[in-house]
Protein backbone atom coordinates (compact mmCIF):
# COMPACT_ATOMS: atom_id res chain seq x y z
CA UNK A 1 0.00 0.00 0.00
CA UNK A 2 1.16 3.36 -1.08
CA UNK A 3 1.02 6.53 1.48
CA UNK A 4 0.41 4.54 4.12
CA UNK A 5 0.84 7.06 6.64
CA UNK A 6 -0.93 9.51 4.99
CA UNK A 7 -4.11 7.75 4.62
CA UNK A 8 -4.30 6.59 7.89
CA UNK A 9 -3.87 10.13 9.21
CA UNK A 10 -6.55 10.76 6.88
CA UNK A 11 -8.65 8.41 7.91
CA UNK A 12 -8.43 9.28 11.88
CA UNK A 13 -8.58 13.40 11.32
CA UNK A 14 -12.09 11.86 9.50
CA UNK A 15 -13.09 10.09 12.43
CA UNK A 16 -12.51 12.20 14.63
CA UNK A 17 -14.28 14.93 12.81
CA UNK A 18 -17.86 13.01 12.26
CA UNK A 19 -17.80 11.98 15.66
CA UNK A 20 -17.52 15.18 17.06
CA UNK A 21 -21.07 15.54 18.02
CA UNK A 22 -20.82 12.32 19.84
CA UNK A 23 -17.80 12.53 22.19
CA UNK A 24 -17.96 16.35 22.54
CA UNK A 25 -21.54 16.08 24.49
CA UNK A 26 -21.01 12.57 26.13
CA UNK A 27 -21.41 13.74 30.16
CA UNK A 28 -23.72 16.53 29.21
CA UNK A 29 -27.73 15.85 30.09
CA UNK A 30 -30.12 18.03 28.53
CA UNK A 31 -32.81 18.37 31.13
CA UNK A 32 -36.04 16.64 29.76
CA UNK A 33 -38.30 19.32 28.06
CA UNK A 34 -41.52 19.62 30.98
CA UNK A 35 -44.14 22.09 29.33
CA UNK A 36 -45.78 24.19 31.29
CA UNK A 37 -49.73 24.03 32.04
CA UNK A 38 -49.98 27.10 34.67
CA UNK A 39 -51.84 29.82 32.60
CA UNK A 40 -55.02 31.32 34.27
CA UNK A 41 -57.17 30.08 31.64
CA UNK A 42 -56.27 26.76 32.50
CA UNK A 43 -56.13 26.97 36.42
CA UNK A 44 -60.10 28.47 36.23
CA UNK A 45 -60.96 25.52 33.84
CA UNK A 46 -62.93 23.17 36.17
CA UNK A 47 -61.91 19.61 34.11
CA UNK A 48 -58.43 20.47 33.33
CA UNK A 49 -58.43 18.11 29.90
CA UNK A 50 -57.24 19.61 26.73
CA UNK A 51 -59.58 19.13 22.84
CA UNK A 52 -58.35 15.09 23.55
CA UNK A 53 -56.39 13.45 26.07
CA UNK A 54 -53.20 13.93 27.18
CA UNK A 55 -51.90 10.84 25.65
CA UNK A 56 -53.13 11.98 21.78
CA UNK A 57 -52.29 15.29 22.33
CA UNK A 58 -48.83 14.85 22.78
CA UNK A 59 -48.54 12.13 19.73
CA UNK A 60 -51.02 13.48 17.15
CA UNK A 61 -51.46 17.21 17.96
CA UNK A 62 -49.73 17.72 14.59
CA UNK A 63 -52.29 15.87 12.44
CA UNK A 64 -54.78 17.00 14.75
CA UNK A 65 -53.74 20.71 13.70
CA UNK A 66 -53.31 19.77 10.18
CA UNK A 67 -56.85 18.39 9.97
CA UNK A 68 -57.94 21.73 11.81
CA UNK A 69 -56.98 23.74 9.24
CA UNK A 70 -57.96 21.81 6.48
CA UNK A 71 -61.40 21.28 7.64
CA UNK A 72 -61.70 24.93 8.62
CA UNK A 73 -60.33 26.61 5.39
CA UNK A 74 -61.52 24.07 3.15
CA UNK A 75 -64.50 23.17 3.89
CA UNK A 76 -65.87 25.70 6.27
CA UNK A 77 -66.21 23.21 9.20
CA UNK A 78 -64.92 25.51 11.95
CA UNK A 79 -66.46 23.13 14.80
CA UNK A 80 -65.06 19.95 15.71
CA UNK A 81 -66.39 17.36 18.51
CA UNK A 82 -63.95 15.19 20.26
CA UNK A 83 -64.10 11.45 20.90
CA UNK A 84 -66.66 12.19 24.14
CA UNK A 85 -69.02 14.54 22.11
CA UNK A 86 -67.38 18.08 23.23
CA UNK A 87 -67.79 21.05 20.88
CA UNK A 88 -64.43 23.12 20.31
CA UNK A 89 -64.45 25.88 18.13
CA UNK A 90 -61.39 25.39 15.73
CA UNK A 91 -58.77 27.93 15.73
CA UNK A 92 -55.23 27.81 16.66
CA UNK A 93 -55.38 31.82 17.45
CA UNK A 94 -58.42 31.62 19.52
CA UNK A 95 -59.04 28.20 21.10
CA UNK A 96 -55.09 26.76 21.51
CA UNK A 97 -53.66 29.39 22.32
CA UNK A 98 -56.63 30.98 24.79
CA UNK A 99 -55.67 28.45 27.25
CA UNK A 100 -51.77 27.59 26.14
CA UNK A 101 -51.37 31.52 26.15
CA UNK A 102 -48.16 30.51 27.19
CA UNK A 103 -46.52 29.51 23.76
CA UNK A 104 -42.47 30.02 24.90
CA UNK A 105 -42.93 27.83 27.76
CA UNK A 106 -45.11 25.28 26.53
CA UNK A 107 -45.00 25.09 22.46
CA UNK A 108 -41.28 26.40 21.99
CA UNK A 109 -40.23 23.89 25.37
CA UNK A 110 -40.91 20.90 23.05
CA UNK A 111 -39.91 22.15 20.01
CA UNK A 112 -36.61 23.55 20.63
CA UNK A 113 -35.51 20.11 22.42
CA UNK A 114 -36.50 18.11 19.14
CA UNK A 115 -35.24 20.92 16.68
CA UNK A 116 -38.55 21.19 14.72
CA UNK A 117 -39.56 24.55 13.65
CA UNK A 118 -43.20 24.50 13.20
CA UNK A 119 -43.87 27.59 10.57
CA UNK A 120 -47.74 28.44 12.33
CA UNK A 121 -46.29 31.65 14.18
CA UNK A 122 -44.72 33.35 10.34
CA UNK A 123 -48.93 34.21 9.85
CA UNK A 124 -50.61 33.11 13.02
CA UNK A 125 -49.71 36.01 15.88
CA UNK A 126 -48.61 34.23 19.53
CA UNK A 127 -50.55 35.02 22.01
CA UNK A 128 -48.79 38.02 23.80
CA UNK A 129 -46.50 37.41 26.98
CA UNK A 130 -44.65 38.96 29.65
CA UNK A 131 -40.67 39.61 28.76
CA UNK A 132 -38.59 37.87 31.34
CA UNK B 1 -23.03 -21.37 -6.66
CA UNK B 2 -25.15 -24.16 -5.80
CA UNK B 3 -27.68 -24.55 -3.27
CA UNK B 4 -29.08 -27.39 -1.18
CA UNK B 5 -32.76 -27.72 -0.31
CA UNK B 6 -31.62 -27.09 3.23
CA UNK B 7 -29.82 -24.11 2.49
CA UNK B 8 -32.94 -22.77 0.33
CA UNK B 9 -35.87 -23.32 2.91
CA UNK B 10 -33.59 -21.24 5.37
CA UNK B 11 -33.52 -18.49 2.94
CA UNK B 12 -36.49 -18.57 2.05
CA UNK B 13 -38.28 -19.12 5.57
CA UNK B 14 -36.06 -16.21 6.97
CA UNK B 15 -37.10 -13.90 4.75
CA UNK B 16 -41.14 -14.74 4.84
CA UNK B 17 -40.21 -14.04 8.60
CA UNK B 18 -38.93 -10.40 7.70
CA UNK B 19 -41.16 -9.34 5.14
CA UNK B 20 -44.27 -10.28 7.89
CA UNK B 21 -42.67 -8.21 10.58
CA UNK B 22 -42.06 -5.26 7.79
CA UNK B 23 -45.51 -5.39 6.69
CA UNK B 24 -46.96 -5.72 9.80
CA UNK B 25 -44.63 -2.47 11.25
CA UNK B 26 -45.69 -0.27 8.14
CA UNK B 27 -49.16 -1.59 9.05
CA UNK B 28 -48.80 -0.08 12.40
CA UNK B 29 -47.09 3.06 11.66
CA UNK B 30 -49.11 4.38 8.89
CA UNK B 31 -52.30 3.66 10.80
CA UNK B 32 -54.47 7.09 11.30
CA UNK B 33 -54.91 8.04 15.07
CA UNK B 34 -57.31 6.01 16.59
CA UNK B 35 -58.41 8.60 18.52
CA UNK B 36 -59.25 10.91 15.45
CA UNK B 37 -62.02 8.16 13.94
CA UNK B 38 -64.59 9.16 17.09
CA UNK B 39 -64.10 12.96 16.35
CA UNK B 40 -66.27 15.17 13.39
CA UNK B 41 -66.26 18.17 12.09
CA UNK B 42 -68.82 20.32 11.90
CA UNK B 43 -70.27 23.95 10.61
CA UNK B 44 -71.26 26.52 13.53
CA UNK B 45 -74.80 27.02 13.95
CA UNK B 46 -74.39 30.37 13.26
CA UNK B 47 -73.02 29.91 9.75
CA UNK B 48 -74.94 32.59 6.90
CA UNK B 49 -75.35 30.23 4.37
CA UNK B 50 -75.97 30.74 0.50
CA UNK B 51 -75.46 28.81 -3.37
CA UNK B 52 -73.11 32.16 -4.36
CA UNK B 53 -72.88 35.26 -2.31
CA UNK B 54 -72.88 38.58 -3.96
CA UNK B 55 -72.58 42.26 -3.31
CA UNK B 56 -74.18 45.51 -4.43
CA UNK B 57 -72.32 48.73 -3.86
CA UNK B 58 -75.19 51.71 -3.76
CA UNK B 59 -72.59 54.57 -5.19
CA UNK B 60 -75.23 57.03 -4.10
CA UNK B 61 -75.01 56.25 -0.66
CA UNK B 62 -71.44 57.13 -0.89
CA UNK B 63 -71.05 60.43 0.00
CA UNK B 64 -68.23 62.12 2.36
CA UNK B 65 -64.29 61.19 2.36
CA UNK B 66 -65.77 59.42 5.85
CA UNK B 67 -67.56 57.05 4.14
CA UNK B 68 -65.28 55.18 2.10
CA UNK B 69 -62.69 55.86 4.82
CA UNK B 70 -64.63 53.90 7.13
CA UNK B 71 -65.42 50.49 5.24
CA UNK B 72 -61.92 50.33 4.20
CA UNK B 73 -60.55 50.83 7.47
CA UNK B 74 -63.17 48.27 8.67
CA UNK B 75 -61.91 45.45 6.58
CA UNK B 76 -58.19 46.16 6.87
CA UNK B 77 -57.86 46.91 10.62
CA UNK B 78 -59.94 43.23 11.68
CA UNK B 79 -57.91 41.43 8.59
CA UNK B 80 -54.36 42.48 9.39
CA UNK B 81 -53.61 44.17 6.02
CA UNK B 82 -50.25 46.00 6.08
CA UNK B 83 -50.35 49.74 5.41
CA UNK B 84 -46.95 50.12 2.82
CA UNK B 85 -45.90 53.99 2.23
CA UNK B 86 -45.07 52.79 -1.13
CA UNK B 87 -47.46 51.94 -3.23
CA UNK B 88 -45.29 49.02 -5.29
CA UNK B 89 -45.62 47.12 -2.29
CA UNK B 90 -49.35 48.10 -1.39
CA UNK B 91 -51.49 45.24 -0.09
CA UNK B 92 -55.01 45.65 -0.29
CA UNK B 93 -58.52 44.07 0.25
CA UNK B 94 -60.74 46.43 -0.55
CA UNK B 95 -59.67 50.21 -2.63
CA UNK B 96 -60.51 52.57 -4.37
CA UNK B 97 -60.55 54.04 -8.12
CA UNK B 98 -61.82 56.28 -10.72
CA UNK B 99 -64.71 55.26 -13.15
CA UNK B 100 -62.23 54.84 -16.34
CA UNK B 101 -59.96 52.38 -14.76
CA UNK B 102 -62.23 50.54 -12.66
CA UNK B 103 -64.79 50.41 -15.91
CA UNK B 104 -62.43 50.60 -19.15
CA UNK B 105 -64.18 51.51 -22.14
CA UNK B 106 -67.27 52.46 -20.67
CA UNK B 107 -65.77 56.35 -20.00
CA UNK B 108 -66.50 59.02 -22.02
CA UNK B 109 -64.67 62.55 -22.58
CA UNK B 110 -68.14 64.19 -21.61
CA UNK B 111 -69.88 61.95 -19.07
CA UNK B 112 -70.95 64.10 -16.12
CA UNK B 113 -67.87 65.07 -13.90
CA UNK B 114 -69.82 63.76 -10.41
CA UNK B 115 -68.98 60.06 -12.02
CA UNK B 116 -65.51 61.07 -13.76
CA UNK B 117 -63.76 61.71 -9.87
CA UNK B 118 -66.47 59.78 -8.08
CA UNK B 119 -64.01 57.14 -6.26
CA UNK B 120 -65.81 53.66 -6.62
CA UNK B 121 -65.00 51.15 -4.03
CA UNK B 122 -63.51 47.81 -5.21
CA UNK B 123 -63.04 44.50 -4.19
CA UNK B 124 -62.80 40.86 -4.79
CA UNK B 125 -65.22 40.10 -7.76
CA UNK B 126 -65.68 36.67 -6.14
CA UNK B 127 -66.55 35.75 -10.09
CA UNK B 128 -68.46 32.53 -10.80
CA UNK B 129 -66.49 31.57 -13.41
CA UNK B 130 -62.71 33.19 -11.55
CA UNK B 131 -59.91 32.79 -13.49
CA UNK B 132 -57.50 32.64 -10.54
CA UNK B 133 -58.86 29.60 -9.26
CA UNK B 134 -58.04 27.73 -13.14
CA UNK B 135 -54.49 28.99 -12.97
CA UNK B 136 -53.26 27.70 -9.72
CA UNK B 137 -51.41 25.09 -9.70
CA UNK B 138 -51.82 23.87 -6.00
CA UNK B 139 -55.28 24.73 -5.80
CA UNK B 140 -54.37 27.07 -2.76
CA UNK B 141 -57.18 29.21 -4.00
CA UNK B 142 -60.96 27.74 -5.00
CA UNK B 143 -64.22 28.08 -5.16
CA UNK B 144 -66.29 27.24 -1.94
CA UNK B 145 -69.63 25.75 -2.20
CA UNK B 146 -71.34 29.35 -1.10
CA UNK B 147 -69.77 30.70 -4.00
CA UNK B 148 -66.81 32.60 -2.00
CA UNK B 149 -63.80 32.39 -3.70
CA UNK B 150 -61.20 31.49 -0.82
CA UNK B 151 -57.86 31.14 -0.56
CA UNK B 152 -55.49 28.41 1.64
CA UNK B 153 -52.54 30.65 2.63
CA UNK B 154 -50.84 27.79 3.52
CA UNK B 155 -50.51 26.11 0.36
CA UNK B 156 -49.73 29.15 -1.37
CA UNK B 157 -46.22 29.35 -2.81
CA UNK B 158 -46.28 32.85 -4.18
CA UNK B 159 -46.25 31.92 -7.79
CA UNK B 160 -48.66 34.76 -9.02
CA UNK B 161 -50.37 33.30 -11.42
CA UNK B 162 -53.53 34.57 -9.77
CA UNK B 163 -52.32 37.85 -9.91
CA UNK B 164 -51.68 37.09 -13.96
CA UNK B 165 -55.19 35.79 -14.48
CA UNK B 166 -57.42 38.48 -12.23
CA UNK B 167 -58.63 41.02 -14.64
CA UNK B 168 -59.38 42.94 -11.66
CA UNK B 169 -55.86 43.60 -10.14
CA UNK B 170 -57.95 41.96 -6.75
CA UNK B 171 -55.06 40.40 -5.26
CA UNK B 172 -51.89 41.61 -3.81
CA UNK B 173 -48.42 39.87 -3.68
CA UNK B 174 -46.64 40.29 0.01
CA UNK B 175 -43.47 41.23 -1.33
CA UNK B 176 -42.06 42.48 2.07
CA UNK B 177 -43.18 40.91 5.51
CA UNK B 178 -46.13 42.58 6.41
CA UNK B 179 -46.10 42.16 10.39
CA UNK B 180 -43.55 45.27 10.65
CA UNK B 181 -46.78 47.47 8.62
CA UNK B 182 -49.76 46.54 10.96
CA UNK B 183 -50.43 49.43 13.37
CA UNK B 184 -52.82 47.48 15.81
CA UNK B 185 -52.71 43.89 15.21
CA UNK B 186 -56.21 42.12 15.38
CA UNK B 187 -55.14 39.72 17.69
CA UNK B 188 -58.12 36.85 16.48
CA UNK B 189 -57.28 36.70 13.03
CA UNK B 190 -53.72 35.50 11.66
CA UNK B 191 -51.44 38.13 9.44
CA UNK B 192 -50.09 36.72 6.05
CA UNK B 193 -46.19 36.32 5.29
CA UNK B 194 -44.05 36.96 2.96
CA UNK B 195 -44.06 35.76 -0.85
CA UNK B 196 -47.88 34.83 -0.67
CA UNK B 197 -50.83 36.58 -2.72
CA UNK B 198 -53.84 37.84 -0.52
CA UNK B 199 -57.47 39.35 -1.32
CA UNK B 200 -60.81 39.70 0.18
CA UNK B 201 -62.64 36.58 1.46
CA UNK B 202 -66.14 38.17 1.79
CA UNK B 203 -65.25 37.85 6.02
CA UNK B 204 -66.02 33.96 5.49
CA UNK B 205 -64.67 33.96 9.25
CA UNK B 206 -67.56 36.24 9.70
CA UNK B 207 -70.58 34.96 7.89
CA UNK B 208 -69.53 31.67 10.09
CA UNK B 209 -70.15 33.18 13.35
CA UNK B 210 -73.53 34.67 11.53
CA UNK B 211 -72.15 38.46 11.04
CA UNK B 212 -72.35 40.30 7.57
CA UNK B 213 -69.16 41.52 6.20
CA UNK B 214 -66.94 43.91 7.93
CA UNK B 215 -67.06 46.74 5.40
CA UNK B 216 -70.82 45.97 4.64
CA UNK B 217 -71.70 46.43 8.34
CA UNK B 218 -69.32 49.82 8.12
CA UNK B 219 -71.34 51.28 5.39
CA UNK B 220 -74.23 52.29 6.91
CA UNK B 221 -76.24 50.53 3.91
CA UNK B 222 -74.58 51.48 0.90
CA UNK B 223 -72.71 48.06 0.84
CA UNK B 224 -75.79 44.84 0.44
CA UNK B 225 -74.78 41.85 0.50
CA UNK B 226 -76.45 38.34 -0.12
CA UNK B 227 -77.40 35.40 -1.91
CA UNK B 228 -77.93 36.02 -5.35
CA UNK B 229 -79.47 33.00 -6.05
CA UNK B 230 -82.71 33.46 -3.79
CA UNK B 231 -84.96 35.51 -5.80
CA UNK B 232 -86.37 36.89 -2.21
CA UNK B 233 -82.43 38.16 -1.02
CA UNK B 234 -82.39 42.14 -0.91
CA UNK B 235 -79.12 41.40 -3.07
CA UNK B 236 -82.15 40.52 -5.55
CA UNK B 237 -84.67 42.62 -4.93
CA UNK B 238 -81.96 46.08 -5.15
CA UNK B 239 -80.79 43.97 -9.15
CA UNK B 240 -84.60 44.07 -9.89
CA UNK B 241 -85.38 47.43 -9.27
CA UNK B 242 -82.26 49.29 -10.35
CA UNK B 243 -79.76 49.50 -13.46
CA UNK B 244 -76.41 48.25 -12.37
CA UNK B 245 -73.50 47.36 -13.59
CA UNK B 246 -70.49 45.13 -13.09
CA UNK B 247 -66.66 45.37 -13.94
CA UNK B 248 -65.54 44.32 -17.33
CA UNK B 249 -68.83 41.56 -17.40
CA UNK B 250 -67.71 41.22 -20.91
CA UNK B 251 -64.64 39.00 -20.00
CA UNK B 252 -66.66 36.19 -19.46
CA UNK B 253 -65.36 35.72 -15.60
CA UNK B 254 -69.32 36.20 -14.20
CA UNK B 255 -68.52 38.42 -11.32
CA UNK B 256 -70.77 39.44 -8.72
CA UNK B 257 -70.22 42.73 -7.22
CA UNK B 258 -72.70 44.45 -8.57
CA UNK B 259 -72.33 48.66 -8.59
CA UNK B 260 -75.17 51.41 -8.93
CA UNK B 261 -74.06 54.40 -10.31
CA UNK B 262 -74.66 57.87 -8.72
CA UNK B 263 -75.80 59.54 -12.10
CA UNK B 264 -76.98 63.44 -11.30
CA UNK B 265 -80.65 63.72 -11.43
CA UNK B 266 -81.06 64.38 -15.85
CA UNK B 267 -81.86 68.01 -17.30
CA UNK B 268 -83.59 67.88 -21.00
CA UNK B 269 -82.45 71.10 -22.25
CA UNK B 270 -85.49 73.25 -22.97
CA UNK B 271 -87.78 70.75 -21.12
CA UNK B 272 -89.52 70.72 -17.94
CA UNK B 273 -86.57 68.41 -15.92
CA UNK B 274 -86.54 65.33 -14.10
CA UNK B 275 -87.01 62.07 -15.57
Amino acid sequence: MYDTGKIIFGIVIFVLFATFPFYSNIGKVSAKPEPKLDTPVIQQLAEKKCVESKEFMKVEHMQLLNEWRDSAIREGRRVYINSEGKEFKISLQNTCMNCHSNKKEFCDKCHNYAAVKPYCWTCHIEPKEKQL
Amino acid sequence: MSMDRREFLKIAGSSTFLATIGIGAGWILSRPGEFLEASQFLQTKELLKAKQWAMVVDMRKLKTEEDYKKVIDACHRIHNVPNFDNPKDEVKWIWLDTFEHAFPGQESEFMPEQMKHKPFVLLCNHCENPPCVRVCPTKATFKRKDGITMQDLHRCIGCRYCMAACPFGARSFNYRDPRPAIKEPNPEYPTRMIGVVEKCTFCEERLAKGQMPACVEASNGALVFGDISDPNSEVRKILNTNYTIRRKAELGTRPVVYYILDIPTSVVPGGEGNV
